[in-house]
């Protein structure tokens, strides 16, 4: 089932026009603060009317503005967990979570209580009124109350952007399970953090001041240096499946990717599984000769597959390394130096590595 | 009848009149708070300036333009006699009067409440699939529960104590239309009275101050339940 929005949205001074397509798994739609990703969120919810466009899923048409259809957003099926949680503060967290089974049609397949309470940890909670929950506690219920209306898909409205570092954490693995468990709903996950981003998503979106900069799967577009500009210097890095081969004594990880091993601090994910691996811009530094005496242990060969001067004294670099694409981030002067051109043999020194502190399982 | 079967008499019709004025208004106070918190139509501030009319206006003159529209005579009046409704110097015309009078102390407290809802949990609601009514009814009606307690209390307190309104519309009939703050005035009236008054005091003030006490264990309960306490 394909979420199709095509919509154009004028308000205060703002203009959003914005057309793209979510299929399964997590699609992120990403963007700055007043990018316009509420309003784009809000109007596949039908929480809000677009000026013009269509919005459908599957074959149900959500708005026509052409033909005048408006679905009102209890009858769109969408599960939609907000930023703010929303709990209604004079239900129990039980009353809360079956809030909507009643609403759903008869014979529609869906978790039912136990499987979400089993699925989200909510057990000890169950008696408790919302405002005796935690942040994080309060966000696993909304997102539970929303499985439990049996919605056709889920939109998240940066579910963890109220929560601090350590309460993230302990809502992602469920964000994780939900993804890759037996419901496989279609999530609309709206985010301004690329770490979320990177550790969730399949697809992504990306808004810039009210347009579609760019769209496909997330490790092609985080690979694609146009995108720098977007998520910023510091955020900017491509993304990489990498797998786990061995845990050495001294704390460092083997990971394969396909130009190579990686060796790295800090991964807790057992040996075997595949995990998303990180590399920022500014962490890959490049050299036209194998460097030695360097204390750096993640050296690649690359290829130069494009040049992207930027506005300033920096340019990104697109790189290939093996089946995987790298961005690096070099000063111009260093391009023209080095003699870097499309195609020039390089080798890649991966200075510091982010990695998703667990393991993704994909 | 004896003076006291006097006040005992003007004070069951109060309670009453009181209680039918309050009970009928509830609903379309409801309706018009919401209208006035969360309606945009044009008119509103129309709909809000009468609503809050008899609230200004002298309560005789209020009960003058009843007499008006609902006497015998009166166009309005003859309908409703024709279809069996009399309210000119009936006990109901006095319910009407008290309900006019309530009225806009209670939309006051309702609207008050239904503006402090936020629309979110409402929208939320709307997300899990609630049609209108039930979005109304399961999250709306819960949470505004204290305001339409205030309401109540407010409404039924100014119906006990109408009586400008009241006595110029259904005038001051024993056992018919005289109210307990007539009956006061009345006894007022006569020399020697004053005993008698001072009973029916006591009896208002005794039902006034129950009415809020009670108001106030609910709206506590209420409010606990909606803190989830």
């Amino acid at each position: 089932m394909t979420l199709k929005v095509d919509i154009s949205h004028e308000f205060d001074g703002f203009s959003l026009k914005v057309a793209f397509e979510v299929g399964a798994g997590i699609t992120a739609l990403f963007g700055r603060s007043g990018a316009g990703k509420t309003t784009v969120i809000n109007a596949v919810a039908g929480l809000l009317r677009p000026d013009n466009g269509t919005i459908s899923l599957g074959d149900q048409t959500f708005f026509n503005s052409a033909t005048r259809r408006f679905m009102p957003p209890a009858q769109r099926r969408l599960g939609y967990v907000f930023q703010d949680a929303r709990l209604f503060p004079h239900l129990s967290v039980t009353e809360n979570l079956t809030f909507g089974i009643r609403y759903a049609p008869r014979g529609v397949a869906g978790p039912d209580l136990d499987d979400v309470v089993h699925l989200l940890g909510l057990q000890p909670l169950l008696d408790r009124a919302p405002a005796k929950l935690s942040g994080g506690e309060k966000q696993r219920v909304a997102l539970g109350r929303a499985l439990l209306s049996r919605p056709q898909m889920l939109l998240m409205d940066e579910p963890l952007a109220s929560l601090d570092g350590p309460r993230k954490l302990e809502i992602l693995p469920y964000l994780e399970r939900l993804r890759d468990g037996p419901l496989g709903l279609p999530i609309l996950y709206v985010s301004h953090a690329v770490d979320e981003i990177t550790r969730l998503a399949d697809q992504i979106v990306l808004l810039r001041q009210g347009q579609v900069q760019q769209t496909g799967p997330l490790f092609d577009v985080m690979a694609d240096p146009a995108v720098l500009p977007v998520l910023g210097v510091r955020e900017a890095g491509a993304v990489l499946q990498a797998q786990v081969v061995s845990h050495a004594a001294d704390g460092l990880t083997r990971l394969r990717i396909s130009a190579g091993d990686l060796h790295l601090p800090g991964v807790q994910a057992p040996v075997g599984t595949t995990i998303r691996l990180r590399v920022l811009a500014q962490d890959v530094m490049l050299s036209r000769t194998h460097p030695a005496g360097l204390s750096a242990l993640n050296i690649l060969p690359v290829t130069v597959t494009g040049i992207h001067p930027g506005e300033g004294p920096g340019a990104a670099i697109a790189l290939q390394a093996g089946s995987d694409r790298l961005i690096a981030r070099i000063t111009a002067r260093a391009v023209t130096e080095m003699a870097l051109t499309e195609g020039a043999e390089c080798y890649a020194i991966l200075k510091a590595t982010s990695v998703a502190p667990e393991s993704i399982g994909r | 009848m004896t003076a006291d079967a006097a006040a005992w008499e003007a004070l069951r019709l109060s309670i009453w009149v009181s209680v039918w004025a309050t009970v009928l208004a509830v609903p379309l106070a409801l309706w018009v708070a919401w209208l006035l918190a969360r309606g945009r139509f044009r008119g509103k501030a129309m709909l809000s300036a009468l609503v809050h009319l008899p609230l200004v206006l002298p309560p005789v003159v209020t009960g003058y333009l009843l007499l008006m529209a609902f006497g015998r005579t009166a166009p309005l009046g003859r309908s409703l006699d024709a279809v069996g409704v009399t309210l000119a110097f009936h006990w109901t015309g006095a319910v009407l009067a008290a309900l006019i009078m309530g009225f806009p102390l209670m939309v006051r407290a309702m609207r008050l409440a239904i503006e402090a809802v936020d629309p979110k949990l409402e929208e939320a609601a709307a997300t899990l699939g609630a049609p209108r009514w039930s979005v109304f009814g399961r999250v709306t009606l819960p949470l505004i529960a204290p305001g339409i307690l205030a309401g109540l209390v407010m409404g039924f307190a100014k119906a006990m104590g109408e009586f400008g309104a009241t006595i110029t519309f259904v005038a001051n009939i024993p056992g018919q239309t005289q109210t307990l703050p007539s009956a006061i005035w009345t006894a007022l009236q006569i020399p020697g009275g004053e005993g008698q008054a001072i009973t029916m005091v006591l009896m208002a003030s005794a039902v006034a101050i129950g009415a809020v006490l009670l108001s106030e264990v609910l709206a506590r309960r209420v409010a606990a339940r909606i803190a989830g306490t």
